[in-house]
């Protein structure tokens, strides 16, 4: 009987070592990917540069002044902006997936990113001047505040006893686009001219003008996001199973869905506060994600947010580079990417979201 | 040899042993900026202009940078220009610190909806380039034809009501309140703006511009075109029953001329005045 058994579980073990085996080159093309998109973050643009002296002005021993200008002030902050931006976005939109078990479910589409705007709308319009000295530190977290709420709200409307329809979550989702839309619009047209240069910042996106001081706050608070909701992997697995199975293998659900949603909420808040509204990478980036790795939580996170910053990369080297001398708002090239990737997902699952 | 050709002599020698003063390669932002620089005759040193810049014929010819308001840095430092000239509602604020870090020199136009802003314009313009008797002299011819309107204006006693209506392709079309540039050019071509209930370009509600009684309507030419002409505007049920459509009174004149207060508001002036008060003569210079 033993020798039944052996063969079988060296199988199974040898089964699962190959799922990790592959698991492991997919995380380790993504973060390959990611490096080769930094890199050419930071050699292409508008002024040519030769690579030695994109490496000498990051080294700090160029003698050009004008490429260490462009290279360190104007690309490299880009560089991090997006790839902050790409991964808490992603990792985000792959949380909010896992916790409301619902491949509709993202930052954008049901209005957490729109929360967050018209908080950071608010400290600019209604503020005023009074907190311009406090901004950087107000600006992410007013978006913090936003976000909270709205998914907060989301949450309640779209949750009913432990199981989440894809049409209440999509509803809810289109009343509170409704509602910071009309506060956006609110504080258009009641904000003075300088403050509505600021407020098309907020609603097309862009890594370009990111005040590098608003950057520092925003920065920590993602990466605050995208670590801690990496650790939440094997909750969001648990979850997957459903709330009352989750809470059967030892999971304390409401406080994990309360985290959860913390961090959305922080990682998404910072997000916007640092470039805007830039949509549809926390719907896309996830489910490529799991068709790498599967659903696995944990692995789901990491690939996510490695995927999530690279392709936030390739779009604005793409946005800096297609009109030069002039430059399109990344959020254009996103959403150009994930309209079409949305009408597939739906078409895909045309039958399951028919309820 | 004539006094003149031998000053533009002496102006090219000039030019040619202090190059150091003059910018060669520049980049203006905000369509009055440009039309100044073409005006003070600087318009080939010019390597890129911003969307807005849409006149001179030259200046639409030209790279195009990007909307004033939503600038980036790069594509302009390779561009390689010795001056940046911007106007006040260039943007965000971010990027033209980066312009400044990446070693370029930015030069800040203020930003009047006056006759005296625009001469203040067209005076550190004029600065900028190292063509300061040039910016004085089109400062004065500036002043001069706008008072001439203004003396003109001082024979006739009416001050029609105008309405300045802008569509802005969705909604309601914006009206021009108080503290605008439209505002400020229906004073200066003796006519009277209709709204004065508020400030700034909001959306016109329809009983509003009915309470406003204009007796005439002021659109850019775009505007009144997508109305479908004076037919389609006067069909319009917020203006069927006003005074201007009784008489069929609009005038459309191009925004950038009308709105910009670049350095032809006299030309804006004159012809505007002209339409409000057709039995108006205004002495030639």
């Amino acid at each position: 009987m033993t020798a039944a058994i052996l063969p079988a579980a060296a199988r199974l073990t040898s089964a699962h070592t190959r799922r990790q085996r592959r698991r492991l080159a997919v995380v380790a093309g993504a973060a390959f990917t990611l490096a080769l998109a930094a890199i050419a973050g930071l050699a292409a643009g508008a002024v040519a540069i030769p690579p030695g002296a994109v490496l000498a002005a990051l080294a700090g021993v160029g003698n050009d002044a004008v490429a260490a200008a462009v290279v360190v002030d104007l690309r490299l902050p880009r560089v991090l902006t997006g790839c902050l931006v790409g991964a808490a976005l992603a990792v985000a939109g792959a949380a909010m997936q896992g916790l409301f078990r619902n491949p509709l479910a993202d930052p954008g589409l049901v209005g957490v990113s729109s929360g967050a705007a018209l908080g950071a709308v608010f400290v600019i319009v209604v503020l005023g001047d009074a907190a311009a000295p406090s901004r950087p530190l107000l600006l992410p977290f007013a978006a913090f505040l936003g976000a909270l709420l709205a998914t907060v709200v989301i949450q309640r409307l779209a949750t009913f006893d432990g199981r989440t329809t894809t049409a209440m979550l999509l509803l809810a989702g289109i009343a509170i686009n409704a509602i910071a839309g009309a506060g956006l619009g609110l504080a258009a047209f009641f904000s003075t001219d300088q403050q509505l240069r600021d407020l098309t910042f907020w609603t097309l996106g862009s890594l370009a003008g990111t005040d590098l001081r608003v950057l520092w706050t925003a920065a920590f608070a993602m990466l605050a996001a995208v670590l801690g909701l990496a650790l939440f992997g094997r909750v969001l697995d648990a979850c997957l199973l459903g709330e009352r199975e989750a809470a059967h293998l030892g999971v304390d659900v409401e406080r994990s869905k309360l985290m959860l949603i913390a961090l959305v909420a922080l990682g998404t808040g910072a997000a916007v506060a640092a470039a805007g509204i830039i949509g549809f990478v926390g719907l896309v980036v996830p489910h490529l994600a799991r068709l790498l790795v599967g659903a696995d939580h944990r692995w789901l996170m990491v690939v996510s947010a490695l995927l999530g910053a690279a392709l936030l990369l390739v779009a604005d080297i793409a946005a800096r580079l297609i009109v030069l001398p002039a430059e399109l708002p990344i959020g254009i090239l996103t959403s150009a990417l994930g309209g079409p990737f949305f009408l597939a997902l739906l078409l895909a699952n045309r039958r399951r979201f028919a309820v | 040899m004539c006094v003149r050709s031998r000053l533009t002599l002496l102006l090219a020698v000039a030019a040619f042993v202090w190059p150091a003063h003059a910018a060669e390669r520049l980049v203006a932002i905000g369509g009055d900026v440009t039309e100044i620089v073409f005006e003070l005759g600087a318009g080939d040193r010019l390597v890129a202009v911003d969307s807005t810049s849409r006149h001179p014929e030259a200046a639409d010819a030209l790279p195009d940078v990007g909307y004033l308001r939503r600038l980036a840095a790069e594509p302009i430092v390779a561009l390689q220009p010795d001056l940046v000239i911007a106007s006040a509602a260039s943007g965000p604020p971010i990027v033209l610190d980066q312009l400044r870090g990446a070693g370029l020199e930015v030069v800040m136009i203020s930003d009047g909806p006056n006759v005296s802003g625009v001469v203040t314009k067209i005076g550190e313009v004029g600065r900028a380039l190292g063509l300061e008797r040039e910016a004085a002299t089109l400062g004065a011819a500036v002043r001069e034809d706008v008072e001439r309107v203004q003396v003109a204006l001082g024979a006739i006693a009416g001050r029609p009501r105008v309405l300045f209506m802008l569509d802005i392709g969705r909604g309601a079309p914006l009206a021009g309140g108080l503290e605008t540039s439209a505002a400020s050019i229906i004073e200066l071509a003796g006519g009277r703006n209709a709204i004065e209930g508020f400030s700034g370009y909001k959306p016109l509600s329809q009983e509003a511009a009915i309470a406003a009684m204009p007796d005439v309507v002021l659109v850019p030419t775009r505007t009144l075109d997508a109305f479908g002409g004076a037919a389609g505007l006067f069909a319009r049920p917020e203006l069927r029953a006003s005074p201007a459509a009784a008489e069929r009174r609009v005038v459309a004149m191009d925004s950038l001329l009308l709105l910009g207060f670049g350095p032809r508001p006299g030309e804006a002036v004159t012809t505007l005045a002209g339409a409000l008060h057709p039995e108006l003569v205004v002495a030639a210079p």
